[in-house]
């Protein structure tokens, strides 16, 4: 089975919304059991459609980047259905979840995790090397995902030799040269200043204008959760607010 | 994942940690380098036990009073010892050989001011035969001289060397014990065999021995040779028959002599040397199981430092197969680059000792091929438990490593 029919688009709800991308049906995330339970997800239901950017923003300790974890199948949930692309993520085996974030999902973090002492073109060039592309045109590819966060020329460089907001273009360019649907940002201006943080923000805007992928994005920041169009607001493992920016800031 | 790239991959993470990388190879690279080593230099012993024995003379028996075995205590049972008769009756009984006596003795030898303790032995013309070797120039002993036990020697060069320091030995008179003996022939160098300076003797009639220097007939030794190759088994027993009735024995428990065959000697020093190329191997391979463990121990820290890098991969897309294979492939590299590195140096090593030892050098390509593999054979064993370690990583927990 190809994997565009395996994770395909199955979505009853679509008429004339776009078709969902996420969609959690009562999720929980559980640690701990007896009286050292602690419910990091409590009954979480959720859908995101394609093209959205969305926000997720809550005090720390509320479940926001736990859910972000779900999202990315980096973690499994404790109870629940998640329904990526129609395809239930539940029933899918550990090398499934690494395949469907190889094709489907590109992940920035707030420490922009790029492999040390490995030159910026080489850490974009990662993904594609397990994707088996052929090295000219893994090369290639490279490039131009770094030209278009416009670090053209730093190529070489090594993580240690590049600035905080330059490693996280370097962390963008690698989440999106396999040209996936949907980009999972975790914190992606937690460790940067505030300039910075603006152009990483304009970046990722306008790569969405360009490419049309949805956007997920952990932020504490209200500032930052501007930039998306939908804020989901999380206390204590629960979903308490969904709207855009304005309604759900104010 | 293409294998290219992994390769990539494994090669570039040993060089970011050259030293590490080294550190963690010595163990294979002792170890390879030794087995191949002491696996060389044993097969070079034994080559060059047999090639003494060889050249001590090929198909040759020693005929000896006394018992092969030792008795209680070690004291060799007392046996009445041969005489010139005894010699005489195998070369006239036993078919196809050549027989010559021999009686050592130490006495103090006199050329000009130098004087040493030197073995002379009492034979006749056919030791340069059975023994296997020969004059270099003058002549033999004449049946004259053999007959009258006449005071004439034929000496090693090791005597020219040492105690004429050069000058021409042909002719000259030295003295050996109270005997004044005139040189009529040097032999040829043999060199040294079984730590003796084989070239360090004195041949003269054995008549001259046993009246001028022993005192008495006998005859110590009885070498023969057996003149068709292959027949030395016929021809002891021959020889344990013929003995045994003339020295009135019945049963072969009683035999009150032995007759050793140089073979069975060359056989019994290569098994001997075998079982410590053996023995010395084992322990080499230990070494080399310590080295595996170096690997595994390094390869588990290594995954322990790059849980976080694990993560990233993982996040990214590798499956469990990718991070098994690019630890696998790391620790197969670094063994193999020691095994191959211990491979030149056990070679090298074993190059240099042959050569100071003069010493056969010989070139065991199964050794060689045994020692590499097993080097892979390691970096998979002991680096399965890490890899697999790392490829069952949970994604989330990998990426939280601090």
């Amino acid at each position: 089975m190809s994997n565009s029919a395996r994770f395909g688009n199955h979505d009853p709800d679509a008429r004339d919304l776009p078709p969902a991308v996420i969609r959690m049906r009562n999720i929980f995330k559980i640690y701990g059991s007896g009286s050292a339970e602690v419910r990091a997800l409590d009954g979480v239901d959720l859908t995101i459609r394609e093209g959205e950017f969305v926000a997720i923003m809550g005090p720390s300790g509320s479940g926001k980047s736990t859910c972000m974890n779900m999202i990315g199948c980096l973690d499994v949930p404790s109870a629940g259905e998640y329904l990526f692309r129609g395809v239930n993520v539940g029933g899918l085996d550990r090398d499934e979840l690494a395949l469907l974030r190889r094709h489907f999902m590109g992940f920035i973090f707030q420490s922009f995790n790029l492999l040390p002492r490995v030159t910026a073109l080489a850490n974009v060039e990662l993904p594609l090397i397990y994707d088996g592309v052929r090295r000219s045109e893994r090369k290639a590819r490279a490039r131009e995902a770094l030209r278009i966060v416009g670090l053209s020329g730093r190529e070489p460089a090594t993580p240690n030799q590049l600035s905080g907001g330059q490693q996280q273009r370097v962390a963008i360019a690698r989440a999106l040269v396999t040209e996936p649907p949907v980009l999972l940002a975790d914190e992606p201006t937690g460790n940067l200043d505030t300039g910075m943080a603006d152009s990483i923000m304009v970046q990722l805007a306008q790569i969405r204008a360009e490419r049309g992928i949805t956007i997920v994005m952990v932020t504490h920041e209200p500032d930052i959760a501007r930039y998306a169009d939908r804020v989901l607001y999380f206390v204590d493992g629960k979903l308490v607010k969904d709207g855009t920016p304005d309604e759900v800031l104010s | 994942m293409r294998w290219l790239d992994i390769f990539v991959m494994a090669f570039q993470a040993i060089v970011r940690n050259k030293l590490r990388s080294f550190l963690t190879t010595l163990g294979i690279i002792i170890g390879v380098g030794s087995v191949v080593a002491m696996v060389h230099l044993g097969q070079s012993a034994t080559r060059s036990v047999t090639d003494e024995i060889a050249s001590i003379g090929s198909n040759l028996l020693f005929v000896m009073p006394g018992t092969a075995q030792r008795g209680p205590g070690g004291v060799r049972t007392s046996a009445e010892p041969f005489d010139l008769e005894d010699v005489e009756a195998i070369a006239q009984e036993v078919p196809e050989v050549l027989v010559a006596p021999a009686i050592t003795v130490n006495p103090t030898v006199v050329i000009g001011n130098a004087n040493e303790t030197i073995p002379v032995v009492g034979t006749d013309n056919n030791y340069f035969v059975v023994r296997n070797h020969g004059i270099a120039y003058g002549r033999a002993f004449d049946p004259d001289e053999l007959n009258a036990g006449s005071a004439v020697c034929i000496i090693g060069t090791t005597l020219i060397d040492e105690m004429y320091l050069g000058q021409e030995p042909l002719g000259t008179t030295l003295r050996v014990g109270r005997t004044a003996c005139r040189v009529i022939a040097v032999l040829e160098e043999k060199g040294q065999s079984m730590g003796q300076d084989r070239d360090k003797t004195i041949l003269m009639p054995v008549k001259a021995v046993q009246r001028r220097l022993l005192g008495s007939l006998d005859v110590q030794t009885i070498f023969v040779s057996a003149l068709i190759d292959g027949s030395t088994g016929r021809v002891q027993k021959d020889i344990e028959s013929l003995l045994r009735q003339r020295r009135h024995i019945t049963s072969p428990e009683d035999d009150d002599f032995y007759v050793r065959d140089t073979q069975d000697i060359a056989n019994a020093l290569a098994s001997t040397t075998n079982t410590m190329t053996i023995l010395l191997g084992a322990i080499a391979a230990v070494s080399l199981l310590v080295g595996g463990i170096g690997i595994m121990n390094i390869m588990l820290v290594s995954v322990t430092e790059r849980t976080r890098e694990i993560g990233i991969r993982l996040a990214i897309g590798a499956r469990t197969r990718d991070v098994l294979t690019q630890f696998l492939v790391e620790s197969i590299a670094l063994s193999t680059l020691g095994g191959i590195i211990g491979l030149l140096l056990g070679i090298g090593g074993t190059w240099l000792v042959t050569s100071r030892l003069d010493m056969p050098f010989l070139l065991a390509p199964g050794v060689m091929l045994l020692g590499f593999f097993f080097s892979v054979a390691i970096g998979v064993i002991f680096g399965f438990f890490p890899a697999r370690k790392a490829a069952r990583l949970n994604p989330i927990d990998a990426l939280r490593h601090e």
